[in-house]
């Protein structure tokens, strides 16, 4: 396992002080559980989300740039982000800078006006929860530390769109075995079946959920959602574990509305991926904030046994 | 000819006759659909060059009319009208008229990008989906669409204090939308604020609280505030140019 990973920045972004608490808190807690240390970046900012960009896609690159620079200058070459919209655009304005001669322009101007130092490509490396678990600790570790196995649990493990999408913002992506397929992502299936869970074959992994119009075209974020929470319920599913704190509050809340709107109930349950590892680490449902959560999975948690 | 994309002719210009034989074959019913011959005259010639002068509309050049973005589309699947290659069809001839006529949904591209994978020519569809919706705002065609009332209230406050709050940006959207009581009003909402608040996760919600009353900063962030602002300024400026358009007006 990569030693120089134990101690890496960490991004937690906006997402992750708001709807996302819960995905910030159980990251920290199996953080900590495995002996690993994040130290948060400095006096952060927001990346940009899935807004920015449409006011102006180079702002959205400067904005996550500036937080590669703040990195930068807390002596980390690494920096982990949970939230795939964060770790999305981490990695597109490394891209952007790498390639592409207005990007740096217009971010070697900004950051002069802001005051810092330009962010240069290659200077740090963006990792997400996933790849980060998946390196600096590893499937055998994990299934050595594992307390209360997953066992019997079967996972609907979703990943989304920005974890893989456009696959050329992730190069280090689809280089064969070990790596991260952007086709068909493992890296969350891989860290639950160490932790005993019973992984179904889940077709919509990489399907889309409409969180970016979540508020703005609900009607059509309801339809895709259903979508996913249906396809997971006839996988066999009895939860579906999430990455992105986008992705969660959006399939939460759409499941809630497409009952209340549509009258199709679903029971699937949803919880963050690292809520399944930290219960499997023997982590209490407190302290992985099974509460925080806006579905109920208490009951569920509860009945199999693990917290 | 057969119509492989009938819905994207206007009805008014499908022939299908209940009887008609010429030269002795009946070709009535719905198996010989005609089209009514029209002569296009009002070519917007410059059409390609607007959309390519903003932002993520670049590379519409390039395109050769495979269809994988439409066939990848997320949002295709839910409404076959949303239709991005045709579209860029469209605006490759300057039909301008043609793609107005969609001018209510193009907005809803949700940006899962994998159109851009699929795309064999590096269009960046997804992108050329955000300019062509800017570009319909721009000129007037549309009033702003609730996702653009969304990007620009979150953009705001990102611009104002360098992060953003989830429970401000909510109520604001629905300020921009004229309702800021909707969140009060919507029973899957209501369901969801309530459905937590039943469980009193107390670090939570005091969280949630105290963001409420001290908004969460970048410190040090004026000076990258003014050159964003600064920024944008000179863009706006630069697509109007491009449109034609006067110098006044927002973003």
């Amino acid at each position: 396992m990569e030693k120089d990973l134990k101690k890496v920045a960490y991004y937690p972004g906006c997402a992750l002080e708001g709807t996302g608490y819960a995905y910030n808190k159980s990251t920290k807690a199996v953080a900590k559980e495995l002996g690993l240390d994040l130290v948060e970046v400095e006096n952060w900012n927001c990346c940009g989300a899935m807004e920015v960009k449409n006011i102006d896609p180079e702002i959205e690159t400067y904005l996550s740039a500036r937080v590669l620079s703040q990195t930068e200058k807390m002596g980390f070459d690494k920096v982990m982000a949970p939230c795939n919209g964060c770790y999305h655009n981490l990695k597109k304005a490394e891209h952007d800078l790498t390639h592409d001669a207005h990007s740096v322009e217009v971010n070697d101007r900004l950051s002069k006006k802001a005051g810092h130092k330009t962010y240069e490509a290659g200077k740090v490396e963006t990792l997400h929860a996933l790849d980060w678990l998946m390196r600096a600790v590893g499937e055998e570790e994990i299934s050595r530390r594992v307390r209360k196995s997953l066992s019997g649990i079967k996972v609907a493990n979703y990943y989304g769109c920005m974890y893989t999408r456009p696959r050329r913002i992730f190069p280090e992506k689809d280089k064969g075995p070990g790596t991260e397929s952007t086709a068909n992502p493992h890296f969350m299936d891989d860290l639950l079946a160490a932790a005993g869970a019973e992984n179904v074959a889940f077709p919509l992994k990489t399907a889309c959920c409409g969180g970016a119009h979540t508020l703005s075209d609900s009607d059509t974020s309801t339809k895709l959602c259903l979508n996913i929470l249906t396809a997971a319920e006839a996988s066999g599913a009895d939860v579906i574990a999430t990455e992105c704190p986008t992705c969660h509050t959006g399939l939460e809340m759409h499941q809630i509305r497409a009952e209340k709107v549509m009258g199709r109930k679903t029971k699937v349950k949803i919880m963050h991926f690292t809520q399944l590892l930290g219960l499997a680490l023997g982590l209490s449902s407190r302290k992985v904030g099974v509460n925080d959560n806006f579905s109920d999975s208490r009951g569920f948690v509860k009945e199999r046994g693990l917290g | 000819m057969p119509i492989h994309e009938k819905s994207l002719i206007r009805p008014e210009n499908l022939r299908e006759q209940d009887e008609l034989v010429i030269d002795g074959v009946d070709v009535s019913g719905h198996w010989s659909t005609f089209i009514e011959t029209r002569a296009v005259t009002d070519y917007n010639e410059a059409m390609q060059d607007e959309i390519a002068a903003l932002a993520g509309g670049e590379n519409i050049h390039r395109c050769w009319q495979c269809g994988s973005c439409t066939n990848a589309c997320t949002v295709h699947a839910v409404n076959p009208d949303f239709n991005p290659r045709y579209w860029i069809y469209l605006i490759r001839l300057g039909m301008e008229d043609e793609l107005v006529r969609d001018k209510d949904i193009i907005w809803q591209c949700v940006s899962c990008n994998k159109c851009t994978d699929a795309c064999p020519r590096d269009v960046v569809p997804e992108a050329v989906m955000k300019a062509t919706a800017h570009w319909l705002e721009l000129k007037g065609h549309v009033d702003k669409k609730p996702s653009t009332h969304f990007d620009e209230g979150f953009s705001a406050q990102v611009i104002e204090t360098g992060k953003i709050e989830d429970g401000l940006v909510v109520r604001d959207f629905f300020k921009r939308m004229g309702d800021p009581f909707r969140p009060f009003k919507e029973p899957y909402l209501v369901a969801m604020i309530t459905g937590i608040a039943k469980r009193a996760p107390i670090g939570y919600l005091l969280k949630m609280g105290l963001a409420l009353v001290v908004r969460p900063r970048t410190r040090g962030w004026a000076p990258a505030r003014k050159g964003i602002e600064e920024y944008i300024r000179e863009v706006d400026a630069k697509d109007r140019k491009a449109l034609g358009l006067p110098a006044e007006g927002g973003h």
